[in-house]
């Protein structure tokens, strides 16, 4: 039977997924067609070909990028019913070849090993992909304690941002005492920037699910929380879907599996605090306070939920585990470096071509990510940096970018791995402006409970406001560094103690931007409004006048039908001709 | 902290809403946030009256619910115009030029220094992240999103909403017109 699957993960559904399903569906109808299978399925990574529709049939498996329902009706037309493949608009096929091969040569999947691929929707397909064999082969073959060691031995660490071990972790809550212990699945992605665990949310939910079972199974829990954005409304709908079908065939419930063993999952919906990602501060938040954090130790393991001993895994961790208990944790330990092990997903946005998800195996380099696999910058531009880690995270330069995918050799740069955000900037990005935006993040982010978070941060974002104003002096540099560091060393939380980062790191790699803001008064990406000239481009401007209406201060000048132009001297740098001319003919020099 | 909310007519249903909400979860513990989400469902908004009939029924001092509201990004305390513009501010969009967005937005829509249009029809809304990064930049008007904007795509987008807000606001009047000859 012929099938057509078309990806209508958030990233598809944005790019009009949904229209596209729609005509297929009419198509189908129309042609009163029982032979042709139209399915949904989530992110298949490559966001920046977005609406993706794969056509299987006896030829092959044909992808499409980048389809409008009129296209759709041409597929529809030529390659289903006529046999034809339409090769101008084909990304992928039978998954290795094709225009787009690049993009998934270097690539692992085993977070992704199902998104793209399988129904969300339904149970059944993620068996077809042996899901929950891997707890059903724990439950019956390996105890609580081999599970544990297994998880050690594969090497897996945290993929939320910290990168602690998690069979470690797992054995702390393991061995705290007590009857009642809780999982907790942190799906509260935060970072601006991020969508790797929103992807498998809404791409593979039942691996989450089966991922939260082994964790349950091997500390000794009954109950597990995912704690997930309410931003993330399809995730949600997904999840609930996910842990009712998984409850009917008995894999979560009481007697899990006719082991005597019971789990159940629920949800929690955030309420949107980026510091609710913070372990202490998210258990807050599910027992309906205010989500700060507090002291530790008593870790989670020990004390968290309700007192209770409590581990909490991120949803990139708890995807990975149940290939790692059906392939065994060699084989797992066998991809990345001597301290990092497996593969890592890494949300890539910015000025690159090929936008999406990847997932590689530790220790490639950045430079195979941004150029191999992303197929390098935009518009002929030059590749400046790559921001890691989001507003905890730093920025690594273009000339560090045979650096490898590696906690150690990550965190040597001053970037941390994070989550798996990676934004690639070019030339045309300021640094000391993107900086000033990861703070004005975690400045409003700040919980408030210490003071060296809540006024530190805000202190050095009124100091980076003076130098993108222009208003900057030489020793303002000394001490964003030092304010930096002393919130660094005081904060009481993961929040505060990484929000100078983004600061620090473009303050050591890209110093000379920062002086020539405060020392020249200039602009070296022509970014900063305040320090550049809006100049008019004598090719694009048609002298339609619409910006001398619209110049709040009568700056430009020009008859009808001629080029128009700005007087410097009255120019207030507002920016109101850049969004109000129709020709691109504005820019800042 | 009265004077912070301002008065408004509650909505239908919001009390037997949270009163339902209130029997399903059973007096478990952290069922303050999920009540408040349930209200803002209802309502669009958390109202004076939901907040102090939550804390009323939760035994929580009014104090503390106020408190936590505040703290989270999701919770409301105005009701929200009728479209609501959400202009992404992730670094995907940043690096794209969001912030130019932003003045094409309060320009188009006249939105001085405040978050919604003198008529009520239109909200803005920073948010951190859309999820839609290849689209970059990108806004939601209520559930459709717009993405790969430049300033021309962007203002033709905002015209076609005033122009769909000036016919309902024309609708509203029409209808109570009627109301008031009948």
């Amino acid at each position: 039977m012929d099938t057509i699957t078309i990806g209508t993960g958030t990233c598809g559904v944005s790019a009009g997924a949904e229209a596209v399903l729609e005509a297929f569906q009419r198509l189908i109808s129309d042609n009163q067609n029982n032979t042709i299978l139209l399915a949904e399925t989530g992110c298949m990574g490559m966001c920046y070909k977005e609406v993706l529709v794969e056509v299987k049939n006896s030829q092959g498996e044909f992808l499409y990028g980048d389809v409008t329902p009129d296209k759709a009706a041409q597929i529809f037309q030529e390659h289903l019913l006529e046999g034809h493949p339409l090769d101008e608009w084909l990304v992928l096929q039978n998954h290795q070849e094709g225009n787009e091969r690049d993009f998934i040569l270097k690539q692992h999947r085993i977070v992704l090993r199902n998104c793209g691929l399988i129904d969300p929707m339904s149970i059944d397909d993620y068996l077809s992909k042996d899901g929950y064999k891997a707890i059903t082969k724990a439950l019956m073959e390996i105890s609580p304690e081999e599970l544990i060691q297994s998880v050690i031995d594969s090497g897996l660490r945290g993929r939320g941002g910290a990168g602690f071990l998690t069979g470690i972790k797992w054995r702390f809550a393991r061995q705290s005492p007590g009857k009642i212990k809780y999982v907790i699945c942190n799906a509260d992605e935060g970072d601006p920037g991020a969508f790797m665990d929103r992807s498998v949310l809404e791409g593979d939910p039942h691996s989450v699910l089966e991922g939260m079972l082994l964790c349950g199974y091997a500390i000794g829990a009954s109950t597990g929380y995912i704690y997930c954005r309410a931003e993330y409304p399809r995730a949600i709908i997904r999840l609930e879907n996910a842990i009712k079908q998984a409850e009917e065939r008995r894999l979560i419930g009481e007697n899990v599996l006719g082991s005597g063993w019971d789990f159940k999952i629920k949800i929690k919906e955030g309420a949107g605090a980026f510091v609710c990602g913070e372990e202490t501060a998210l258990i807050a938040s599910i027992e309906g306070h205010r989500g700060t954090p507090r002291i530790r130790p008593p870790y989670p393991a020990a004390a968290g939920l309700w007192g209770k001993p409590t581990n909490i895994n991120n949803v990139e961790t708890l995807a990975n585990l149940p290939w790692i208990v059906q392939e065994g944790p060699q084989k797992y330990a066998e991809l990345g470096t001597e301290h990092s092990k497996g593969t890592k997903v890494f949300a890539m946005a910015g000025k690159i071509k090929r936008s999406g998800l990847v997932e590689v195996p530790m220790g490639i380099s950045i430079n195979e990510i941004v150029f191999d696999i992303c197929g390098g910058i935009k518009d002929g531009k030059k590749f400046k940096a790559v921001q890691m880690g989001g507003p905890s995270g730093g920025c690594i330069p273009a000339s560090l970018g045979e650096t490898l995918i590696d906690y150690q050799q990550i965190n040597k740069t001053g970037a941390i791995m994070g989550s798996g955000g990676m934004i690639v900037v070019d030339d045309s990005t300021c640094m000391v402006e993107l900086a000033r935006f990861f703070l004005e993040f975690t400045q409003n982010e700040s919980c408030g409970k210490c003071t060296s978070c809540r006024i530190g941060t805000l202190r050095m974002l009124e100091i980076l406001d003076r130098i993108i104003e222009g208003k900057g002096e030489q020793c303002d540099l000394d001490q964003l560094e030092e304010l930096g560091h002393q919130i660094k060393n005081t904060s009481q939380c993961g929040l505060g103690q990484t929000a100078p980062n983004p600061v620090l790191t473009t303050l050591n790699y890209f110093r000379e931007e920062y002086e020539a803001h405060v020392q020249d008064k200039c602009c070296p990406a022509h970014s900063c409004s305040a320090l550049v000239n809006f100049m008019i481009n004598s090719e694009n401007c048609t002298g339609c006048m619409i910006c001398t209406k619209d110049c709040p201060v009568g700056a430009i000048g020009g008859e009808k039908k001629q080029v128009h132009f700005i007087d410097q001297e009255k120019c207030i740098k507002c920016g109101k001709c850049i969004t109000t001319c129709n020709f691109n003919a504005v820019y800042k020099d | 902290m009265g004077a912070t909310l301002e008065h408004h007519e509650p909505k239908r249903g919001i009390i037997s809403n949270l009163k339902t909400a209130f029997w399903q979860f059973n007096n478990t513990p952290g069922q303050l946030i999920p009540l408040l989400q349930r209200a803002q469902e209802t309502e669009g908004y958390i109202s004076e009256m939901a907040m102090k009939y939550i804390s009323g029924i939760t035994e929580i001092p009014e104090s503390t619910v106020y408190g936590v509201i505040t703290f989270y990004r999701q919770f409301r305390l105005r009701p929200q115009g009728e479209f609501v513009v959400r202009l992404c501010d992730g670094t995907a969009c940043h690096v794209n030029d969001s912030r130019l967005l932003k003045e094409i937005i309060e320009d188009e829509l006249n939105l001085e220094g405040s978050d919604t249009t003198a008529d009520g029809l239109f909200t803005l809304e920073l948010v951190a992240c859309l999820g839609c990064c290849s689209l970059a930049p990108v806004i939601m008007v209520n559930d459709q999103t717009y993405g790969r904007l430049t300033p021309q795509t962007l203002r033709k987008t905002l015209k076609k909403y005033r122009r769909l807000g000036r016919e309902l606001i024309k609708e509203r009047e029409e209808k109570c017109n009627l109301e008031i000859g009948a």
